[in-house]
Formats: structure tokens, sequence, C-alpha cells
């Protein structure tokens, strides 16, 4: 890539320009916008549509909007929200079947003409879409709809400022700083953005903002703005004996004690920016002469999930529970040579009781056998 | 090793019309269909490994994953067992000669063919395990003198749950020891009374050293069978057993079928007994 390696700045109205040259350029351009009480993602068409002056207070089981004493547009950290929605949809339809007189025949429908532009992503959700890279690309099969969308995808990162209680992505060595996997990268500071450019057609889509290389008073700003997201971080997961620690206490009394306190409501999962199960239904119109099969999320709490010949393997909410962790922090580290996890603490702050997986693994690992 | 197409790779859904030639009556509630499939994209293939399955796709109801149940080199057509379990394969059993349906496959891992090379081979069956098995039967008796002895432990509820019986002489002039139990004696039933361990635990295994054991049935009935080995000295890396999840996409993609770390439909259903043994005996997992 002919990467300048100067970090340009550019005043905040200039976004807009960003914004209309990523639309001219075919891209549904999503970010967030404030909907229903919290910052979620969807299309937006005009900087004014961003959450400017919000910012999200997080603890386990709690989500509000406050507003801040200034009129930051990124001053918030992750809510309901992840991108995953756009590579992985949570409908698809895959397939359609229609009856012919030869009998049925079926006509693939993942074909897609979608180009996304994300803008706001943070770190964190960087390495969430790394890990869906090599979930639906880098295995023996490739979710076709996935491919196609990831290889359009134009990515504006955004460095947090500041940090959630229920943030741990320094544990998960996945944030806050914007290293990899981007096109643009943004900090802001008060008088504009600093911005790092990570490829090709990210160094072509920025000239329509008029950057100019960043003084290095600027890049001071940018700096402490994005060290204060690193100091603010409190809480923290020791990942030293993952993945082996879970697997290897599958019989633990925790599983029962968390079962107890977790509700099944599949929460988590579909907050979640790496989970990926889903399943098929069958939609068929009235005179079974064209079926779609559509994909939809799922979940590993829906009870039947492990439905097998009549009856359910995972027959309680803490064999359930105990899926879940196991998959995302240990069995994901051999299936996918990842860690399933990466500190965002959705998890933790959209779980309606509050259960906090730092503490589930810190638990199971105080009285775990060897 | 396995058997696995490009055009899958890139889109697993990619559903193919199959056209059922033949249905041949097995056992009560069960039929073996002869499938083809006709490819716009040129000829039809009909490769797989023994141990492979496709998914067979009935529109408006779902799809179920069933195992090939035919002869590896046969190249005219797909053979599949089938029983009526759930709403895809009772649809399914009321189509006939002529009616189609989709198929996408084959998916998942075979038996370990290479590896069986040069030793004795203890093969056991329970009930519909018998399926996934027949296309491993036929290979290695098309190459017999390859294997050194060979038994079939064959176990069913009773006589008429026993699959393939039409074919066990030819198996037993193949050179395959074909041994039979029933968990329960019906009239003209003269043979062996229990489970398949009772018969696995009296074979004498001249060298269990360079034995392998392979196994497709009910999970517990593979879990004791593997206990059955072990105790007689086959080694836990000898062992291999064919395995059943609920699964949804056959690709690794839709994560219903975990067991462990092990996702039944890409890493199985064939797998090495000593990689999943701890993941069996946990309840709920």
């Amino acid at each position: 890539m002919a990467q300048t390696s100067a970090v340009l700045f550019f005043s905040k109205p200039r976004l807009q320009s960003l914004l209309d040259e990523l639309r001219t350029r075919g891209y549904c351009v999503v970010g967030p916008t404030i909907d229903q009480e919290a910052i979620i993602y969807d299309e937006i068409l005009s900087v004014d549509e961003l959450p400017r002056g919000w910012t999200d207070e997080q603890a386990p089981g709690q989500y509000r909007l406050r507003r801040r004493d200034d009129d930051a547009w990124f001053g918030y950290v992750v809510g309901p929200h992840s991108w995953k929605k756009y590579l992985f949809p949570p409908k698809t339809t895959l397939l359609s079947a229609e009856k012919t007189a030869n009998g049925w025949e079926f006509i693939p429908r993942a074909d897609d003409s979608t180009s996304f532009a994300l803008l706001g992503v943070r770190a964190c959700e960087l390495a969430a879409i790394r890990i869906q890279d090599r979930v639906f690309l880098d295995g023996p099969y490739q979710d076709p709809l996935y491919r196609e969308r990831r290889q359009r995808l134009f990515i504006v990162a955004v460095n947090c400022t500041q940090a959630a209680s229920t943030c741990f992505c320094t544990s998960m060595k996945t944030g806050p700083r914007c290293e990899q996997g981007f096109d643009l990268a943004l900090t802001e500071i008060d008088s504009g953005f600093l911005c790092d450019v990570g490829s090709d057609v990210g160094q072509d889509v920025i000239a329509v903002c008029s950057a100019v290389e960043a003084t290095s008073e600027q890049q001071q700003s940018a700096a402490s703005a994005r060290q204060q997201a690193v100091d603010q971080i409190e809480r923290r997961m020791d990942t030293s004996d993952l993945p082996g620690l879970l697997l290897g206490n599958l019989d633990h009394p925790r599983w029962k004690e968390v079962g107890d306190r977790c509700l099944s409501c599949t929460n988590c999962t579909m907050v979640c920016p790496t989970c990926f199960c889903s399943s098929v239904t069958e939609i068929r119109d009235l005179n079974m002469d064209r079926v779609d099969r559509e994909r939809s999320w799922d979940s590993c709490f829906n009870p039947d999930f492990s439905y097998l010949g009549g009856s359910l393997v995972r027959n309680d909410t803490a064999s359930r529970y105990r899926q879940w962790l196991t998959h995302k922090l240990d069995s994901w580290q051999n299936q996918f040579g990842t860690s399933g996890c990466v500190g965002c603490g959705r998890c933790i702050t959209w779980c309606p009781v509050g259960i906090d997986l730092t503490e589930e693994v810190a638990a199971i690992r105080e009285t775990s056998t060897p | 090793m396995t058997v696995h197409s490009t055009a899958l790779r890139a889109n697993p859904w990619l559903t193919r019309t199959a056209r059922i030639e033949d249905v041949i009556g097995e056992i009560s509630g069960v039929c073996t269909y002869r499938l083809t499939v006709s490819d716009k994209n040129g000829g039809a293939s009909y490769g797989f490994a023994p141990g492979q399955f496709n998914m067979l796709y009935l529109p408006g109801v779902g799809e179920s994953a069933i195992s090939m149940s035919g002869d590896p080199a046969r190249t005219d057509s797909w053979i599949h067992t089938v029983r009526v379990a759930g709403n895809v394969t009772k649809t399914l059993a009321g189509l006939g000669r002529g009616d189609t349906l989709g198929l996408r496959g084959p998916f998942g891992t075979g038996w370990p063919h290479e590896e069986l090379i040069g030793n004795d081979i203890v093969i056991v069956a329970g009930g519909l395990g018998m399926a996934p098995l027949r296309p491993l039967i036929y290979q290695l008796m098309s190459q017999r003198d390859k294997f050194n002895r060979i038994w079939l432990i064959c176990g069913a509820r009773s006589f008429d749950g026993l699959l393939y019986v039409r074919e066990y002489n030819t198996w037993r002039k193949g050179g395959i020891d074909v041994q039979l139990t029933v968990d329960r004696a019906t009239d003209g039933w003269a043979g062996h009374v229990g489970v398949v361990t009772l018969l696995i635990d009296r074979l004498q295994l001249p060298r269990p050293e360079q034995t392998y054991l392979v196994a497709c049935g009910p999970e517990v009935m593979m879990k004791y069978a593997a206990a059955s080995g072990i105790r007689l000295g086959i080694a836990e890396k000898r062992i291999w057993v064919s395995l059943e999840r609920n699964m949804r996409c056959a690709a690794g993609l839709c994560g219903h079928c975990q067991l462990g770390p092990e996702f039944i439909c890409k890493d199985g259903p064939v797998l090495r007994y000593d990689r999943i043994r701890k993941y069996l005996f946990v309840e709920q997992l």
C-alpha cells in the first residue's frame, strides 16, 4: 500500500464530506445514532445523526444515555448493536426452491450487491470482525454473503477516548487503540479528527476532507485522549490459563450456580459481536410451490438449539451457559486459533441479571481442578 | 480421507435437484433410496468417502443429515438408507420413484481407510448404525488382501431390526466374520441374545496392538463398545466412532453440532475416540 506515514487532521464538519464521498462511491454508510434511548448502528446520511454530546453509562445489567458536558461526536463506548448485523445479517434468504414440471429446482440466493461503509468501528469491534473472518472465511467452507459483503467493506474506525465500567479489551489484547484492519482510523479531539490511513482506498477517499498533516500539539492531544480510555479500563480477565481452564472444569459446581441466576434469555449471544450461531427456517407460500430457506441468528441458550432425536441434549440453563462460556473463551481457540471474546463488555451490560463473565471465569479458576 | 467439492466450499448451501430412482424397503420404517442428481454445470459426481453424509432437503419441511450407505466405487448414483424419525424423513417416506428433493454434499469426515491397511479390524454396528458402515465394508471387501482379519459385530433390538441381512452371506464369503446379536429373541432366532459388547468381549484378538475398532450406533453403545475394545488391548487412538448431533449447515458455520471443541459436521461425524472420549462422558454437553 502506498501509505503516507503522516497522521492527518481535518476539522469536524469535514466528516460530512467523507460521508458524501462514500455515498457517491456507492457505499451505504452506517454509523452510530440514537434510537430508543440507546446508541445503535443504522444508515446515516448526515453527521447530524451522530450521537453528538451524548455518552453511555454502563454497568452489569445497566445502560443509560447521559448528556455530556461537551459536544463530542464519538464520546460513547459501545451499544447493543454490533457490526456483525451487516456482514452476517439477523435474517438472510439462503436459497429458494421452486416447483417446476421437472420437480424441485433450487436457486441460490446469497448473492448481494450492497457495499457497506462502517463509521465508528472501535478497536474491539475490528477484532470481532477479524474473528468472524476466521469463522466465515478461513474454514473448509465459506459463508457466501459474508464473503461478498466483507470484500467490499470500507471501515472508518474511531479510537476510544473513554471506557465503560464493563470494558476489558486490554485483557483480551484487542484495544483500545485501533492498530489494523481499517481503511481510516480517527481520533477525536476538541478541534477535529486525527486520521490514520490504513489502505489505498482510504488514502483515496480522505482526499475530500482537505486533511492536512497533524501538528505535534494535535497529536499530543489525541494521544492523551486515547490514554484516557486506557486509564479508565478497570475490569480485568486473566487469560493465562485459557484455553484449558473451562474445558478442564466441565463438572465445576459454578455452572449450576450461574445457571440458577441466568434467565437463558439469549441477550448475551445477540449483542456479542462474534457469536455466529444460526438456524434455518422454511418460508413457504400457500401453495407450497415456492419455498425460501431463511437463516436467522440462533442462540445456544435456546432450548431447542440442542434438539437431537426427540429430546434436548442441553436440558437445563446451567448446561447452556456452560456451552456458551466454554465455547467463547476456550473451545473457540481450538476451533479458530483465537479467543471468541474481544472484551467489549456487551454481554455484561445487556444481561438482565448482570452476569459478568469475567467474574464467572475467576470463580471457576478459584476452585478449579487442575 | 474425505471428499469435498470446491463449489460447496464457496457456497455450502448450494443445493442440487435429486431424483429418486429406486426405493427399497429395508426393515420396518427404513427404506433405501437411490438418488441421481442433474447438474446443469456438467456431469454429476458421486464421489464420497465411506462415513461421509449428504444433507437431504424436502422443501417446506427442512433438511436432514443422512450418511451415504452405498458402494463408494459406484459412480452413477447416491445410496441413502433412511429411518423415519422426524418431519423430514417422514415426508421423504411419502415420496416415490421419480419424485425430486434437494441434496447438498458430501460433507464430513470418513473412516480412516489408509490407516486401516495392514491391520485387523473390528466393525461394530448398532441398529441403523450399519448404514454408514456398509460403504466401508464394500471398500474393505474390494481390497480384501490389504487388510488382515475383519469382524463385523452387528446388534439390533430384535432380528427384524438387523439391516442388510440379505448381504451377510456375501460378506462372509468375502472374508468378513459376521457375528450377530439381538437384545430380544423372537421366534426363529437361534443366535446370540444380548448387547454387542458381549460379542466384542469374546473376540480372541491375535494382535490387539494392530487392531482397529470402528463403531456406529447409539452413543451409549459406542461408548461401551470402545470400553470393550480397550479391555481387549486396542489403543484409544485406534478406535473410531461416528457421532450424531443436530446440524443445520453441515459446514461448521451454524454452531449447532458442537461437542466440546468439535464440530460434528466438519471435524466429524467420524472421530478418533481419544479425541472426543472425555466429552462423551459429560452430561448435557
